[in-house]
């Protein structure tokens, strides 16, 4: 693995050189070693959970920490699948963090355009008033949003879990910023045309945005996905749960039988992991620039 | 990109050529789009931070319908007199400090490492960024087991290198909450990484061949140009890591329970069990209100800080 010599010597440099560059290489070599170990360190867990999945569980309990089996199996995977549960599970979770995304992207985007590029009355005090939204964890308003659900009976429901991830204040951020980058004078020529304002904000500003959705559509997808506090909290239906909450309770139900807990990891933690595979650059880049956490 | 000349002069004419018209018609398209969002925005955040803020002078509970009888300012009180409500306040404080420098370090060396890299970038941002979008019950299903007493695969390496008698890592009052932090590190440093990395990107080249010229070894090139060139990074990562390891409830919630003996409960934990076991949520809620002063602080240091940041420079 080859570096970059960044220092590129001139000629009046080449004196000093021969012994920098010799330094500079050894240099390159140490912090490529560094990264190797710490790289090894992080894929280590994630590779141990997959080899202590697929060994049958009484290898595992003759020789717990031997990385190596006489005999591999997807007895635990078929286990898991024949219970039935986490296929529903994968379901409920692909359902809610599909519909907070689509909600998310259409509420946040119409409400940013409103404020990016109309002039209506009253628009920098609801400006205003999302940004004051961003320093409000949503950690902070589980009790009373509880009760909430709780009196219009929805716990329980898809809508406990999507309802309250539409009005993403981060997300409004993002489009108003990104509208912004985008030449007012191309909505003015289109309303001067007669174009309304929904159609400007349809057809033209929503096609040229498709940083800004992806952002916010990832975002609210891998945030849903993953969130745990409020499902636990509000789903205590098996049928119903989302793949987080289900697998805390595999957890207990599996005990010390340990390929069938790394087989529910290891099914937990690939969805995402296939995701981040296919849009890393999309990802990469939308922290980069938005810094969602 | 050609269209946007023409079209500037056009618009501003007809803009005043029938400006009351335009306006209230331009006003009433605004409001119409930003509705959708409104109504969730009042409903979910709005509406339930204030009434939150309402519920936590009252004795509520989820026993019984409604507020439930005035409190004042007794729930406010009670927590700030409860030895449990500031053991967990500062479980989440400790358990902030344990991570929040490691997380900031380790991935600043890591991005500072990988950027100097010609090729396999990709690779190093891969592995270190992968675990971060593992859920969190996956993550804790595996250290849990990676941590278990004998048969854990980190205890067989420990006694591989002499160390004959590792602690009970999760079950160790003295080490849970340690365990628990190292695991929270190894999940989330992906993030920080990545954010570096960005901020890496932005300093010129040219900037280390001028000091390579002028003679400055790496380490000046480090200290002089490449750490005080990311400081606006550096401040940017340090806040999302506080506020987020303030948050901290999952890793805790699933690899120790807050245990063992209530030794690593945090506030969010507290919460839970104050208003969802003992089902006093006006009591929950003004513990919660407690804990948002807390996080609000943090936002608004921040927030006057870089303020000053951008007037300084």
């Amino acid at each position: 693995m080859s570096t970059i010599a960044v220092p590129r010597r001139r000629a009046q440099a080449k004196a000093e050189s021969r012994t920098t560059d010799w330094r500079a290489r050894y240099f390159n070599w140490f912090c490529v070693s560094v990264l190797l170990v710490f790289a090894a360190i992080w894929v280590i867990p994630l590779l141990w959970a997959l080899d202590t999945s697929l060994k049958p569980d009484a290898v595992i309990a003759a020789q717990p920490t031997s990385w190596w089996s006489s005999t591999w199996t997807f007895h635990a995977y078929q286990e898991l699948f024949n219970i039935g549960n986490i296929q529903t599970w994968y379901l409920n979770s692909f359902v809610i963090a599909l519909l907070s995304a689509v909600f998310a992207v259409v509420a946040c985007s119409m409400v940013g355009f409103a404020i990016a590029r109309t002039q209506f009355k009253g628009r920098r005090i609801i400006y205003g008033l999302i940004a004051a939204g961003l320093l409000i964890p949503s950690q902070v308003l589980i009790v009373p949003q509880f009760q909430e659900f709780n009196y219009v009976h929805l716990l329980n429901t898809y809508w406990v879990q999507v309802l309250p991830a539409v009005a993403v204040p981060i997300a409004v951020i993002i489009f108003v910023a990104f509208f912004t980058g985008i030449p007012a004078s191309l909505g003015e020529a289109a309303h001067v045309d007669g174009a309304s304002w929904w159609r400007i904000y349809r057809s033209i500003y929503m096609p040229l945005s498709k940083p800004a959705i992806s952002a916010v559509f990832i975002f609210t997808f891998v945030w849903k996905w993953n969130d745990f506090l409020w499902p636990l909290l509000t789903l205590t239906n098996t049928r119903i749960m989302t793949l987080p909450v289900g697998l805390s309770q595999v957890g207990s139900a599996f005990g010390i039988m340990y390929a069938e807990l790394m087989a529910s990891a290891v099914l937990g933690a690939l969805p995402l992991v296939v995701v981040f595979l296919l849009f890393q650059r999309q990802i990469v880049e939308g922290i980069a620039t938005t810094g969602i956490k | 990109m050609s269209v946007q000349t023409i079209p500037v002069d056009a618009g501003s004419r007809a803009r005043t050529a029938a400006a009351p018209n335009k306006r209230r018609d331009e006003g009433r398209a605004g409001w119409g789009l930003a509705t959708p969002f409104l109504i969730f925005y009042v409903l979910f955040l709005i509406g339930p931070t204030i009434y939150g803020i309402i519920m936590s002078f009252f004795n509520s509970s989820l026993q019984h319908a409604g507020l439930g009888g005035f409190a004042g300012p007794d729930n406010y009180t009670q927590a700030l007199t409860s030895s449990d409500f500031w053991q967990s306040m500062w479980h989440t404080v400790l358990f902030t400090l344990m991570t929040t420098p490691p997380l900031v370090a380790v991935s600043l060396m890591l991005a500072i490492f990988t950027d100097r890299l010609a090729r396999g970038r990709w690779f190093f941002r891969l592995v270190f960024f992968a675990p971060y979008v593992v859920p969190s019950a996956a993550m804790a299903l595996i250290w849990t087991w990676l941590y278990t007493p004998q048969i854990g695969l980190w205890d067989k390496w420990l006694t591989a290198v002499g160390i004959s008698s590792p602690p009970n890592w999760l079950a160790d009052p003295s080490w849970a909450m340690a365990s628990v932090a190292l695991a929270t590190v190894w999940w989330t440093l992906g993030f920080n990484f990545v954010l570096y990395l960005a901020g890496l990107q932005e300093i010129p080249r040219e900037l280390y061949e001028a000091a390579a010229v002028d003679g400055g070894s790496r380490w000046q090139q480090l200290r002089r140009i490449t750490i005080p060139l990311l400081n606006r990074t550096t401040a940017l990562v340090l806040v999302l890591q506080i506020i987020a390891s303030l948050k901290i409830f999952d890793q805790i919630f699933l690899m120790t329970a807050g245990g063992p003996n209530y030794a690593t409960r945090p506030l969010l934990e507290y919460v839970y069990d104050i208003g969802f076991t003992d089902f006093r949520t006006g009591y929950a809620a003004a513990a919660s209100m407690l804990y948002f002063l807390v996080i609000l602080a943090v936002s608004l240091v921040w927030f006057v800080a870089s303020r000053r940041q951008q007037k300084g420079a």
